[in-house]
């Protein structure tokens, strides 16, 4: 920290050093201050949109949003004055009475709340709560700044559902047009497939003149899906069949090309449900593609090999590893005796570990006694 | 690999992905970023839309990625050493190289200088088709940046000159002092999760982990210390494009595959076939009954990568873990403890407590990964080499100096593919993959969201063919090659150029290697995938 206050911003009355051209929302995520955000997407251009982390900074005429300003020397801001909380509410307010929100948090009088809720349900056909429930950005902020909506009347749905491809439902009735998928399209993947269309009140988000995505050059990676708080995009396998709280998650590395995407698999009941991209590593830093989000069905396919096989004349028949192992060790042995090891031929793998890789390489060289060990890198 | 390896010391990709976020020039060519490496494609695009690095790619189809290109060349197929010496020649004519770089880190500057002399834009275009002037703006563009980065994919390494294609990119970057540089370097991108480790791990016939050959003495003694036996064989052994000939010739008995599909990814598939007929033994380990397990004696079913424990090494050299999530179904076991089973039943007992053990001597063994266990990669994976614990990895290779001290020009003279067009064979085929599968689509297959998304085979043909031929969007046409013939629906697109269609290889009822000539690159053994001369006619 500079001893004349360079660089040097004043947050809820305690001094941080900033590096220059940080905006007053990375300092304050740097020193763990929390300003909630709904817009704001790391790695890309601030835009500013929601104005959930409006924060006041002294001397300054209004509210200023945080993610978009840059800290100054001197500066002193407050991130939770009674200003800065009316003008969240206010937001809030506005977004949850502006969709399908039918999340418990909204309560208007009880006949408007049956009204709203029957609407919805038959706008989702589903007899369930929002599929986002309790993985909502926009529901956590209702709940911590205990906003109802109770001041306005329910919205019209002016877009129905697009529920036309096979990864990802578009429910335009519960978006707050925040444009954290436009930016996660457009600045984090650069598939440029969606975009704002039209104007006011009828603002939605729109792929390519306002076509389904699938006649669009959307490319399926799902980034927005994962950039998306609420309710809005959600994939399609995993809604109303799974909710957080039912999944565990464990971190792993994709299987299909090199780049090696880290990313969690959501598991419930024995079964990976949902796949979502790792935000805090490298290589890819949340970011996967179609396959490694949306191609994971194979893991539980009914074609998978469940038991060992092994063939009597024509056919393959199901055995049990003692006799399929024996009939392997026995079959190696023979043709090791009759015509030596390097008659033996083993493929390993690009597509295995590197511990089971390692193993092969061992035991072609030191169990079976050939160098016979290749694998299909050159095809 | 092996030309990088040549080059340089080498055979990985030079630098980290991350580095292209300081690229000031990119070149791609032969990748299909977009679609083979999407993650990675969107560094590329970030870099270009978001910083103004300028992006050159060179490749016969108009890919998505070309889109974001300053220059585009599209050159004949099977022309990639003329191109890259004609790029070097304008170089090296101009003086535009960084003659600093060349007199202290490198050899063989005079014999290279010497062999891309006639490579003049002029030469170049009438062997690729490349107009002389976008040839030179290319060259003098990639010369400028500062730092300049390569990224290429198998459409350089799947051909019969691809250990030369390699030589020669790598020569172009450390002509411009691009080698050993953040933000610069020669970065193949690998195609399979685990193709990296596979290779670094020993599966490969002439080297242990960590690339120690076995013509070695010393290293062949201490690896047979290490596990324990007298002696190990010394002879190195054949290639995977190798074996299956010779298993028609009857030098392989038997071949014990593992998570492989060789009856799909193979060139020449119906020579493939009758070579695995010729099998005395065949053992298939495998999540699926695939093409090649059908064919089997035994077949032993094992986890994928969501039921184990273990690390993959990503492209840029990067370890990381792999973790259980679900149990394997049925009776199905990891493939560790299946090699450890078969292996003590071979009389050569092996046992681990899990993978960690595994990998604990693995490292014990190999310099490069000496420095790793699974406590330093819990978080974030580190890239190799890292031979002690306190060593942070290497994104950057050849910082200072090569592998191998100096960086070695080779010069290399074009020579064109082992197969050219004629009257009976006109058109060129290439094939690739397309976003939706993967490989020989024994996973992406199981999807029904990727199946609607790419159901089937497709022939994509430029509209003038198509014309000439008869051929509408949608048309179902046979394609045949001197080896083979298989059927699917046209696709009428200028992303080809005229006089060469491109196939999917993925889907083994219209198998494109059906057609693919099994042709090899004498030093790397891979076979020439991307040129063979092909007919098409509408299906009867």
């Amino acid at each position: 920290m500079g001893e004349d206050g360079q660089n040097v911003i004043i947050i809820n009355g305690n001094p941080y050093a900033f590096e220059p051209g940080e905006t007053i929302l990375e300092v304050a995520r740097r020193h763990d201050i929390d300003i909630p955000t709904l817009c704001h997407l790391k790695g890309a251009p601030p835009t500013g949109a929601c104005r959930v982390c409006v924060v006041e900074v002294e001397g300054a005429a209004s509210l200023m949003a945080s993610c978009a300003t840059p800290a100054g020397s001197g500066m002193a801001v407050h991130t939770e004055t009674p200003k800065v909380v009316a003008a969240r509410r206010q937001v809030l307010d506005l977004m949850l009475a502006s969709g399908n929100h039918n999340c418990t948090i909204r309560q208007p009088d009880e006949a408007d709340w049956t009204a709203q809720q029957l609407k919805v349900m038959q706008e989702d056909q589903a007899e369930e709560l929002c599929p986002v429930w309790g993985d909502c950005r926009l529901q956590e902020l209702a709940f911590r700044y205990q906003v109802t909506a109770k001041r306005y009347d329910p919205a019209k749905t002016l877009y129905p559902q697009e529920l036309a491809n096979p990864f990802i439902v578009r429910d335009f009735s519960r978006c707050i047009r925040c444009g954290r998928c436009i930016q996660a399209c457009n600045e984090v993947q650069v598939n440029n497939a969606i975009n704002f269309g039209f104007r006011g009140a009828a603002l939605k988000i729109v792929a390519a003149g306002d076509r389904p995505l699938r006649n669009s050059d959307c490319v399926f990676c799902g980034e927005c899906v994962q950039a998306c708080p609420v309710g809005a995009l959600v994939e399609k396998d995993t809604r109303y069949r799974v909710r957080p709280w039912e999944t565990t998650r464990t971190r792993t590395t994709c299987s299909y090309c090199g780049v090696g995407c880290q990313l969690d698999l959501h598991v419930a009941d024995g079964r990976v449900v949902r796949v979502t991209g790792a935000e805090d590593v490298a290589p890819n830093y949340g970011s996967l593609c179609v396959k490694g989000r949306f191609g994971y069905d194979f893991i539980h396919s009914p074609e998978r090999l469940t038991t060992p096989l092994v063939r009597d004349g024509n056919h393959l028949r199901e055995a049990t590893w003692d006799e399929a192992l024996d009939r392997v060790a026995t079959g190696f042995k023979a043709i090791r005796e009759r015509d030596g090891a390097d008659a033996i031929g083993v493929l390993c793998s690009a597509r295995i570990t590197n511990e089971e890789n390692y193993l092969l390489n061992k035991l072609a060289r030191a169990a079976l006694g050939t160098n016979n060990i290749d694998h299909c890198a050159r095809l | 690999m092996a030309g990088l390896a040549a080059t340089y010391g080498s055979g990985s990709m030079t630098n980290a992905i991350s580095c292209i976020e300081k690229a000031d020039v990119i070149l791609i060519t032969g990748s299909n970023t977009t679609e083979n490496h999407p993650v990675i494609s969107a560094y590329v695009k970030r870099a270009v839309t978001r910083r103004g690095a300028r992006l050159i790619v060179v490749d016969p189809r108009r890919t998505k990625i070309s889109e974001f290109a300053q220059i585009h060349l599209r050159q004949n197929l099977g022309t990639d050493v003329a191109w890259i010496n004609g790029m070097m020649h304008v170089i090296i004519q101009e003086g535009l190289y960084d003659k600093p770089y060349v007199e202290s880190r490198t050899v063989g500057f005079e014999e290279l200088k010497r062999m891309v002399a006639k490579f003049t834009p002029d030469f170049v275009e009438s062997i690729t088709g490349i107009p002389g002037d976008q040839l030179a703006a290319a060259a003098r563009l990639y010369a400028s940046g500062k730092p300049a980065s390569i990224l290429y994919c198998m459409g350089i390494t799947q051909h019969t000159t691809g250990t030369d294609n390699v030589k020669a990119l790598a020569a172009l970057a450390m002509l411009c002092g691009n080698v050993g540089v953040v933000g610069g370097g020669v970065n193949p991108l690998r195609g399979q999760n685990n193709v990296q480790g596979a290779c670094d791990m020993g599966g490969l016939p002439d080297v242990y982990s960590g690339y120690q050959k076995v013509a070695d003495p010393a290293l062949r003694a201490k690896m047979a210390k290490a596990w324990g036996v007298a002696a190990l064989p010394e002879k190195p052994g054949l290639k995977v494009t190798e074996m299956i000939p010779k298993a028609e010739s009857g030098e392989i008995k038997a071949l014990y595959v593992v998570g492989e599909n060789p009856l799909v990814s193979d060139p020449d598939l119906n020579h493939a076939e009758h070579c695995f007929q010729h099998l005395e033994f065949l053992v298939v380990q495998d999540i699926f009954l695939t093409e090649t397990a059908r064919n089997a004696h035994v077949v032993l079913p094992s986890a994928c990568f969501a039921e184990k424990e273990g690390t993959f090494t990503n492209t840029e050299r990067r370890v990381q873990r792999v973790r259980k999530a679900v149990a394997p179904p049925g009776d199905a076991r990891d493939d560790l403890s299946i090699i450890c089973d078969l292996s003590t039943r071979l009389g050569y007992p092996m046992r681990y407590e899990g993978a960690e053990a595994v990998f604990a001597e693995m490292a014990s063994v190999t310099p490069s990964y000496a420095g790793l266990s699974y406590a330093r990669i819990e978080k974030e994976g580190i890239p190799w080499p890292c031979p002690v614990p306190d060593h942070p990895g290497t994104p950057v290779l050849h910082m200072g100096s090569f592998s191998h001290g100096k960086g070695i020009f080779f010069a290399i003279d074009y020579i064109p593919p082992a197969e050219t067009v004629d009257d009976d064979y006109p058109l060129y085929l290439t094939t690739g993959r397309v976003l939706y599968h993967y490989h020989t689509g024994t996973m992406t297959m199981k999807s029904e969201g990727l199946m609607d998304r790419a159901p089937e085979c497709f022939v994509e043909i430029h509209p003038s063919d198509a014309k000439n031929l008869g051929v509408a969007e949608g048309t179902r046409v046979t394609v045949t090659s001197r080896r083979g013939s298989i059927e699917a629906v046209a696709r009428v697109s200028p992303r080809v150029r005229p006089g060469m269609i491109f196939i999917p290889f993925h889907y083994a009822q219209a198998a494109a290697n059906r057609l693919t000539n099994a042709r090899l690159d004498p030093i790397s053994g891979i076979p020439e995938f991307k040129v063979c001369a092909v007919k098409l006619a509408k299906a009867a």
